[in-house]
């Protein structure tokens, strides 16, 4: 899709994680060596685009905290923060491309990841461009700003608790008639999947990428 | 002090989501506060924003917190002008002991109190017993949940949780009421005998929701007017804080009473808003002969002392981040074990009781922001809770499976080699357990608990990377 849309792609294959797991779990230590290479993978480019507004988060909005102790880092984290964009973020406000060409079908339901909404403020974006493509149509479901309950560590250590918050947004998924459900995150749609699989739900879901690029060349 | 129950809290929210009066308090009363706020907030036609309102307020609070010995000593000053008189309280047990003396000089046999969160923490009622005095509660909420010996459900919503019918069934019980299940029936036989305690008391304990330092003024706001009848019948009025509650100046308590309004309840303004600036005064037709303020630390200099939790002081206790918690709205007020829940509960109350007990408090959220987004002082509350886990992890006080865990990612994450030997590893051992690209149960029971509702993803054969190399890099490798 984004070379489609005239991107000069890289994959650097030197990347691991952003160290989010760590940094939300309480071991800044560990983290800070996690993003630490996160920073020297990827600061030689131009843009860094994520397909995760988690991810996005903690690369813009965290990586100032886990590093405040640390001026260099602090610093460089700080640039790589600067010119990194979750997918559509990019798509829409780099690029400024708000249609993409591809072509899918059905009535598609749109989930707001946390981080993505709250933390970077990113909502419209993946709306114009859900609605834009070919033969879908965009049905809201009702709280659709609600967390899933997943929460990364979290859904580990509450299980219990991650599951009741699932099933309201189950719920509200259902009630919208969609035949697909659409996210940015691959968490949330991880934690989505695994439900609607496990309850034999005929909803598909799919991050937001595998939807836009669906019938491009 | 009530007992400490933070470690309990995940027992805890098991039982509550599986209490169905707890699910369904959960439900409509809270999707009211929600809307509520919302239709407060977006009809206002104030010429200042919300979100400016909450700037404002905000920086008032942290102007405060930073200079709190100055603005306690203006208002230890402005008190005692007034006729009053000031005491400050170390902890719980200091506190207790300051307001039984005050009683006892006073031949006090009856107590009256309007809603006092920080004299849940002292459990007062208790000791005031023990010690031959009666205490009533005077906030319906409260006085039902006395009746019940329970902590409060909801920092507003005392007794949110118990149902028309368990009310009667306590009425029943204590009262010797009729049962009935009408509400305004409810309501009345409360009434009664409230109205009977308040022209009876001896003395009023309330709580307070502001206090200004340049005034010595107490702000008080109640629904039902008990707030107003516990602070003037009684001979005499003890209002207890916490130490943090000031504000500079009585030009600041406008925007704090629209922003608390609207923030909990979704009204425009409270129903009654008391300014209590002592005693009696030569003159005037009512209220007590003597006024004291009890100020409390119980705790709050640990957060002052923090640079980043410190935070957490400019709380006016509006509950909205518990309406609006995902977590809250599951596992309700008990869960949390102690006095106060929700976000601001699992910041505040480990930090007042201690971290070590309450270390599963800062995990129980999901980090949505939501508690962020509507907080009336902007408190960073998810800031807060990540800070608080730093504190515990670094601390070593994280469980074995945990540390070992992050030992593992920590170990694999270093290069991609190690990330792909992992990977390998992981595919090897998934052989047995997934099926069509899905694992049902994982075998683990540090994560089983996970796939007991959830079906988990299985590694594809082929990560991104590989694909990336195979496919799509077009020799273009990076």
């Amino acid at each position: 899709m984004l070379r489609h849309l005239g991107v000069d792609v890289a994959f650097p294959e030197a990347q691991t994680c952003c160290g989010q797991i760590g940094f939300n779990g309480g071991y800044r230590k560990e983290a800070a060596d996690v993003a630490r290479h996160f920073v020297e993978t990827f600061e030689p480019y131009d843009h860094i685009v994520a397909p995760s507004g988690s991810c996005s988060s903690m690369i813009k909005v965290y990586y100032p905290e886990l590093f405040a102790g640390d001026p260099d880092m602090l610093e460089r984290a700080t640039a790589v923060g600067e010119k990194t964009h979750e997918l559509t973020d990019f798509i829409v406000n780099v690029l400024g491309v708000t249609e993409i060409g591809g072509i899918s079908e059905g009535l598609v339901t749109y989930h707001d990841s946390c981080h993505l909404l709250r933390e970077l403020g990113i909502s419209e974006e993946p709306r114009t461009l859900i609605q834009n493509t070919r033969g879908v149509e965009l049905q809201e479901m009702p709280e659709s700003d609600a967390c899933c309950g997943f929460g990364g560590l979290f859904s580990v250590k509450f299980p219990e608790i991650s599951a009741a918050i699932l099933n309201e947004k189950l719920g509200n998924i259902a009630d919208t008639g969609a035949s697909t459900l659409v996210a940015n995150d691959c968490g949330c749609l991880m934690h989505m999947r695994g439900a609607l699989r496990r309850q034999g739900s005929n909803v598909r879901s799919k991050h937001i990428a595998e939807l836009l690029a669906e019938g491009l060349d | 002090m009530p007992e400490v129950k933070t470690s309990r809290f995940k027992s805890e929210s098991v039982k509550a989501l599986a209490n169905e009066n707890i699910q369904r308090a959960l439900g409509a009363p809270f999707a009211h506060f929600v809307d509520g706020r919302k239709s407060a907030i977006e009809a206002d036609y104030t010429e200042e924003s919300w979100d400016s309102m909450r700037d404002r307020a905000a920086a008032t609070k942290a102007h405060t917190i930073e200079r709190l010995d100055y603005y306690l000593d203006l208002l230890d000053k402005n008190v005692r002008r007034n006729g009053g008189h000031v005491h400050f309280a170390d902890d719980a047990a200091h506190a207790n002991q300051i307001v039984l003396d005050i009683a006892r000089q006073h031949d006090v046999k009856t107590v009256i109190k309007s809603k006092s969160m920080v004299s849940e923490e002292m459990g007062i009622n208790d000791v005031l017993e023990k010690n031959g005095i009666k205490p009533v509660e005077t906030d319906l909420g409260e006085y039902i949940i006395q009746l019940a010996h329970e902590t409060p459900f909801h920092l507003i919503a005392p007794a949110v949780h118990k149902t028309k019918g368990q009310v009667s069934e306590l009425f029943e019980k204590f009262l010797d009421s009729a049962p009935t299940e009408d509400i305004e029936k409810l309501c009345l036989i409360a009434r009664d005998v409230l109205r009977d305690s308040f022209a009876k008391a001896d003395m009023g304990i309330s709580g307070a929701n502001f206090i200004v330092a340049e005034t010595g003024t107490v702000v008080l706001v109640t629904n039902e007017g008990n707030g107003r009848m516990t602070t003037s019948v009684p001979r005499v009025h003890v209002a207890i804080s916490g130490m943090e509650k000031l504000l500079p100046s009585i030009e600041d308590v406008g925007l704090f009473l629209r922003l608390l309004a609207r923030s909990a309840t979704g009204q425009r303004i409270t129903s009654y808003n008391s300014f209590i600036s002592g005693p009696r005064a030569s003159g005037d037709e009512d209220g007590p002969e003597e006024f004291h303020l009890i100020l409390v630390d119980n705790g709050r200099l640990n957060l002052l002392k923090d640079e980043t939790l410190r935070e957490s002081l400019g709380c006016i206790r509006c509950g909205a981040c518990l309406n609006h918690c995902p977590v809250y709205r599951k596992v309700g007020g008990h869960a949390y074990g102690w006095v106060y829940p929700g976000p601001i509960g699992a910041i505040v109350s480990p930090m007042l009781t201690g971290l070590k007990q309450g270390k599963e408090l800062p995990y129980a959220s999901t980090l949505c922001g939501s508690c962020r987004d509507v907080c009336p002082v902007k408190i960073d509350l998810p800031k807060l809770l990540l800070d608080l886990r730093h504190k515990i992890a670094s601390g070593g006080a994280g469980s074995m499976p945990e540390r070992l865990g992050i030992r593992q990612w920590h170990n694999t994450m270093k290069t991609r080699k190690k990330l792909e030997g992992s990977a390998r590893l992981g595919r090897l051992l998934q052989g047995p357990i997934a099926r069509r690209g899905f694992i049902k149960r994982l075998p683990l029971p540090v994560v089983s608990g996970w796939t007991k509702s959830r079906d988990f993803p299985a590694l594809p054969p082929r990560s991104f990377a590989e694909i990336w190399r195979d496919e799509l890099s077009g020799g273009d490798r990076s």
